[in-house]
């Protein structure tokens, strides 16, 4: 056995690989990633709490500079913000884990709004349904186009599905312009919304983002555990095999076709999601909003918070929401601007501003143990009370594992300290 | 509900078929000259070259500028053929020169720097994407929201008539000049140093390098190739749709030039070729059957993932996905 | 090396149909055209269950090309291929690798982003059952495989003699580690035929020697085993019987040292660049 420990030295070690894929991290990266391991679990977890509460805060406590007024109302800036993460998050599972580029991503988000308007708006001659219903209703619609959109053109390799996945985008667009009961530019009215009153004015309406954003921000929390789930499962190392090498996974046993269709099924169905969120809380839906552009800043959200790490992508996608909402003055220039930082962006930090690979086992602090175990440290080589905090650590890692609430352990790989 | 919102009158295409296939072949004329940009991009770097589109729309801007400047508006010039034609003929060039122009810079800009690190295949289509977006809010800043005026370049004027449908003087200046400079393209791919270079270049970089090949000049050359080629085609472009020159104009002609390369089979300069002039076609007739040019798109896209379901490579495309591991 | 291995984990039960020493799968008149070119012409060979057939032959003996058949990566033109009786021809190849024949690459095609274990992990993923559902709602299954994954895949690890190096990225692993780590990946599929295309490319002969060894153990935790090989002195040695293809034909099926004084097997090695063929 080698003296090479993989715990001896995380941060110098990843220091090294980094080096080696050609980009380096930033230090500050570095810094942090190191700071954070350094914390024991418990202090991890108080932070992150923290974190999450200053997220549901965030449109309260309305900071100065950040804040989009008076152009825009800070909370359904903030909302919009939340709904662009949440997209971002389905497309992530697509281009992302499975590797899938999907440049029409908006035509699942425009089934979910038309589903929600369809269900619910008084234009509709459609049977009326309570608003919630139509979320999951507005998901199994959505599966349902992924699944059929998937099956002819899941077996074409990348750049033709590129170009077929944008051709669904189009022809969604277009037949809602199209069909006379989508009711193309004209659109739909007073799309339903959430039960509960307060003084006899309904809680979640068009002008109070406030609620809407509170909710949309659970839903993120809640698909993000369910998605670090499936992402630390055979699933997700599926997903990541077909990213790396399709062939090669196949030949390893890996049933590609089918896992491609289910990364596009759960794409589509939370782009569904997103759709009939928007649609209830804007009130309005037409043909004017899911046009092939728009699809693409979704990918640009992606690729900017860096493919593959969830926290990452929906901070990409609250970014790209943002921007335009807070400098409003600058009109089509944001677009221009958007266009210089993408390109910048790929050719300085390609991996996205906070690209990382996700871990893809359920127990990897009982797996850092066994390594550590089998690597059975010389007396005096590393120092003895490491040892012990990393097995503690650990021992308390797999409990949360189990739980099924790991989410937010991702950061605490590469275990030992720098 | 009603179910009035589809139906299929193909009477109407019988009716008008010789017209509606002479209007389609010369849609699909221009489109063909776009998506040879898009293939011969792709041959070299395997990459989509998003920003293509725009290379092409800068052409057209130009068009529409020198033009305007010699006078030129809605109404048809009156000025002898052979001033028109030595007009026509230098609005194509500086066409060719602005769009040749900017498909350089995209390559140095968007392309360059992401090959000397190496990036992944994504990296360059986001690259490629946000520069799409520089240019089109350039013109978009420039120019604003709205068409530019209309410049009418001559009147059509029937040539001759074929099976009851007359063929105009512009559908042929278009189609003609068009299948001229794709032979060219073809003969230059197949026939010259340059040429071998680039094919080189497509089968195998690697080899191609030790053999001597420059690869960076047969990138630079094959995206100004395809630049000129779109630069051509927006001359077209603006004789045949005058009120089409608008920021987003180059977007929406792009898709369908580059769904033309890709059910031609991308990468093969004649699969550009047939998929350019089947598009034009497809749309064509679908239009008409469905009886709204809103179904143009529907019926291509519905067509190109008909014919790649069949056709996984498009329909000249070779299997090179199969032959590998 | 680790020796000391669990065994039991490395080579689990395996419900194989026939017996020791009785043919595992049936090559019979294969062949491959690419484009009018027959890359593989009529071959017919058996496997036996618990031995290590070697394949060997010229370069473009058309070798690979057998084995892209036999694994589902070809379509034949013609022939069949039986593993225990059952035919493998159009089945798709992630079934193929199911019914029980796993590989390795000639050039390593590991997931390089991955690390070692998660690999292997993939590997033992061919036999595990968790879905979307089981795996979103973590249900008692899917903790019984993810346990699975860190016991047999660290053994099996260990047993190619790379644990230490588990949780390293595969791009990052040294050139030697990598070809193990496929060897390992390939045994997580719980194959009954384990096909090894030229594992021992770029090594060193103290490398091939320890390679050569790890084939034995391999084979002696009731593995059979299909060696691709260009070095004839490490086929020699590890096999215990040799198929020789020259020109997409089959020229010679016998035991090492017969192969040795094939007179055919010898013209065909003539001339060629290796003159290993009298080693």
């Amino acid at each position: 056995m080698s003296a090479h420990s993989p715990l001896s030295s995380a941060g110098a070690k990843q220091a090294e690989a980094a080096g080696k894929l050609g980009h380096k991290r930033p230090s500050w990266y570095l810094r942090l990633k190191s700071w954070w391991n350094d914390r024991s679990r418990w202090q991890q977890w108080l932070l992150l709490l923290v974190v999450v509460i200053l997220a549901y805060l965030l449109p309260v406590i309305n900071p100065p500079l950040i804040t989009t007024e008076p152009s825009n109302d800070f909370a359904i800036s903030c909302f919009n913000m939340a709904l662009y993460g949440l997209v971002a998050l389905g497309l992530n599972v697509v281009v992302g884990q499975a590797g899938l580029l999907d440049l029409g991503y908006i035509g699942f988000f425009a089934v979910g709004a038309y589903t929600a308007s369809l269900w619910t708006s008084p234009d509709s001659p459609l049977v009326h349904i309570p608003y919630l219903w139509t979320l999951p209703l507005a998901m199994i619609v959505t599966v349902v186009f992924g699944i059929a959109l998937g099956i002819p053109t899941l077996r074409l390799r990348g750049d033709y599905l590129a170009i077929v996945t944008l051709g669904f985008g189009e022809i969604i667009r277009l037949l809602a312009t199209i069909i006379p009961v989508l009711k193309g530019n004209t659109g739909f009215q007073n799309i339903g919304r959430p039960p509960g009153e307060i003084d006899g004015s309904p809680i979640f309406s068009a002008s109070n983002g406030l609620p809407w954003y509170w909710f949309t921000v659970t839903v993120i929390v809640i698909v993000m555990i369910l998605l670090g789930n499936l992402e630390r499962s055979r699933v997700g190392r599926a997903w990541f095999a077909i990213r790396e090498d399709e062939d090669a996974a196949e030949i390893m046993g890996v049933p590609t076709f089918r896992f491609k269709l289910a990364a596009f099924g759960t794409g589509a169905a939370l782009g569904g999601l997103s759709g009939a969120l928007l649609a209830g809380q804007v009130g309005f839906v037409n043909n004017q909003k899911f046009d092939v552009p728009t699809s693409i800043l979704f990918l640009a959200a992606v690729i900017l918070g860096g493919q593959g790490n969830k926290l990452g992508v929906v901070i990409g996608g609250a970014i790209v929401a943002y921007v335009p909402l807070r400098f409003t003055a600058l009109g089509g220039w944001k677009f221009l601007i958007f266009g210089v930082v993408l390109v910048l962006l790929m050719i300085f930090r390609s991996q996205g501003l906070f690209g990382k690979k996700p871990k893809l086992l359920t127990y990897t602090a009982r797996i850092r143990r066994k390594v550590k175990h089998e690597a059975s440290p010389e007396p005096g080589d590393p120092p003895h009370e490491a040892t012990a905090s990393a097995t503690d650590r650990s021992g308390i890692d797999e409990n949360t594992d189990r739980s099924g609430i790991d989410e937010n352990t991702d950061d605490g790989d590469e275990g030992g300290r720098a | 509900m009603s179910g009035e919102w589809i139906s299929f009158d193909f009477g109407a295409l019988l009716n008008s078929f010789w017209a509606t296939t002479f209007d389609g072949l010369t849609l699909g004329a221009i489109y063909a000259l776009v998506a040879l940009g898009y293939t011969l991009v792709y041959g070299v770097l395997n990459l989509i070259n998003f920003a293509h589109s725009e290379v092409f729309i800068a052409g057209a801007f130009a068009v529409v500028f020198f033009l305007s400047s010699l006078g030129f508006g809605p109404s048809a010039p009156t000025l002898p053929l052979g001033m028109l034609i030595l007009d026509l003929v230098l609005a194509g060039i500086i066409a060719m020169v602005v769009s040749g122009g900017t498909a350089i810079i995209v390559e140095r800009v968007a392309y360059k720097p992401l090959r000397d690190r190496g990036a992944s295949r994504l990296a360059f289509l986001i690259s490629a994407i946000g520069m799409s977006f520089v240019l089109q809010y350039i013109f978009f800043e420039w120019r604003g929201p709205n068409a530019e005026p209309s410049v009418t370049m001559f009147r059509p004027k029937p040539i001759f008539e074929v099976f009851g449908a007359i063929i105009d003087s512009q559908q042929l200046t278009i189609v003609i000049a068009a299948l001229i400079m794709m032979v060219c393209v073809d003969q230059v791919v197949r026939r010259t140093k340059l040429g071998r270079g680039i094919r080189a270049v497509a089968q195998d970089p690697d080899t191609a390098t030790l053999m001597g090949v420059n690869r960076e000049r047969i990138i630079v050359a094959t995206f100004a190739i395809g630049g000129f080629l779109a630069g051509a085609a927006a001359l077209f472009y603006v004789m045949r749709v005058p009120a089409g020159v608008f920021y987003m104009g180059g977007f929406i002609l792009g898709i369908k030039a580059f769904t033309a390369a890709v059910l031609g089979g991308i990468g093969n300069v004649r699969g550009a070729l047939l998929g350019g002039l089947l598009v034009g076609l497809i749309g064509n007739y679908g239009a008409t059957i469905l009886g709204d040019s809103q179904w143009t798109d529907v019926v291509i896209f519905v067509v190109l993932i008909l014919v790649l379901m069949i056709r996984p490579n498009g329909i000249l495309g070779t299997n090179l996905g199969e032959a590998r591991v | 090396m680790n020796a000391d291995a669990n065994l039991t984990e490395v080579a689990p039960e395996r419900d194989i149909a026939v017996a020791e020493g009785d043919t595992l799968v049936k090559v019979k008149d294969l062949s491959v055209v690419f484009g009018g070119l027959t890359a593989l012409d009529s071959v017919s060979f058996d496997i036996r269950r618990g031995e290590i057939l070697g394949l060997i032959g010229p370069n473009g003996a058309g070798k690979t090309t057998c084995f892209n058949a036999m694994t589902g990566v070809y379509k034949p033109s013609q022939g069949s291929v039986m593993l225990e009786g059952h035919s493998l021809l159009g089945l798709k190849k992630h079934r193929i690798t199911r019914l029980g024949l796993a590989r390795t690459f000639q050039n390593i095609r590991l997931f390089g982003e991955m690390t070692a274990l998660e690999n292997v992990a993939v590997g033992l993923d061919a036999r595990h059952k968790s879905g979307m559902i089981s795996a979103m709602l973590r249900t008692p299954r899917h903790y019984r495989e993810e346990k699975q994954i860190i016991t047999r895949g660290m053994e099996l690890l260990e047993f190619v003699g790379i644990a230490d190096r588990a949780l390293d990225r595969a791009k990052d692993l040294p050139y030697g580690y990598q070809r193990r780590l496929e060897i390992a990946r390939a045994l997580a599929t719980d194959p009954k035929l384990l096909c090894l295309d030229e594992p021992a490319a770029g090594f060193n002969p103290a490398e091939k020697e320890e390679l050569m060894e790890l084939i034995h153990t391999v084979r002696d935790e009731g593995y059979t085993i299909l060696l691709i090989e260009h070095d004839m002195k490490l086929v020699m040695g590890v096999t215990d019987r040799i198929v020789v293809l020259e020109f997409g034909k089959k020229i010679a099926d016998d035991i090492p040292s017969a192969i040795r004084e094939d007179p055919a097997v010898i013209a065909a090695y003539l001339g060629q660049e290796e003159p290993d063929a009298t080693a």
